[in-house]
């Protein structure tokens, strides 16, 4: 369980972290990392991709480096001081993703992988989509 | 869109506001990233999300939030254009690299890497 940050929370979370200093690593690490994604995204509007999509390119790119990151172990050390400034953007989810696909693969690629795979991350997609289609429906009818 | 300084700045306060909820409620992280999902599918059905990336760039589209944004930016623009329908066909539309690429990628990391320990 090494890679994934969400189950180490916990050691993380007691002894009670010093607050100021969690604050501070946050904005510093996750500031870092949407200047990163703010460099990549102006490289592929360099490269010709249209403004309005060159988000895509961009999330993709970010969430293969957390993916690599997290195969290669170090994803867990860096979270372990960036806290919320990595969990936050997109890559805590490609963390959690991935460290499950990971985790689980000792119970085979389709009963672990493939079916653990969204353990923790799923969470977010199904709220993400009935809040997007309540939000929908609203729009659609007013 | 956006700016260094700007992605910068915006970025590090949604993950304070992220950090100070990690710290403050007893909430588990689970429940702190559903919630920015869901906040960022509600500004973004009122439109506020998108003027949030053209300020901020990166800043704003990195953190999970844009993920509820883009989602429910589907589901209405698709909505509008085909009815009422448009909301199942247009849900995914622009989330789709970010779920396949995280998809993908954790898959591939999991046949060539071995879980540690």
């Amino acid at each position: 369980m090494d890679r994934n940050w969400i189950n180490n929370w916990q050691r993380l979370k007691h002894p009670k972290p010093p607050l100021i200093k969690n604050i501070i690593y946050a904005f510093i690490f996750g500031g870092l990392i949407c200047t990163f994604g703010q460099l990549i995204l102006n490289i592929y509007i360099s490269l010709g991709v249209p403004q309005q999509e060159a988000g895509n390119p961009t999330v993709a790119t970010v969430i293969f480096i957390a993916a690599s990151l997290t195969a290669a172990g170090v994803f867990d050390d860096i979270a372990s001081i960036a806290g919320a400034g990595i969990a936050v953007p997109v890559t805590g989810f490609a963390n959690s993703v991935t460290s499950m696909a990971i985790e689980f693969r000792r119970e085979g690629l389709v009963t672990g992988t493939g079916s653990k795979m969204f353990a923790l991350a799923g969470s977010v997609i199904v709220f993400g989509v009935v809040t997007a289609f309540v939000v929908g429906l609203i729009s659609a009818l007013i | 869109m956006g700016t260094y300084l700007t992605a910068f700045i915006v970025g590090g306060i949604i993950c304070v506001i992220g950090q100070l909820l990690f710290d403050l409620t007893p909430f588990t992280p689970g429940h702190i990233l559903t919630g920015f999902t869901v906040g960022g599918g509600i500004l973004g059905g009122f439109g506020l999300y998108d003027r949030l990336i053209s300020f901020a760039g990166a800043g704003a589209l990195l953190p999970i939030s844009s993920f509820g944004n883009s989602l429910a930016k589907g589901a209405m623009s698709e909505a509008a254009r085909t009815g009422i329908l448009g909301i199942l066909t247009g849900m995914f539309e622009l989330t789709s690299t970010g779920i396949t690429s995280a998809i993908l990628f954790g898959f591939i990391m999991a046949v060539f890497f071995k879980p540690k320990g």
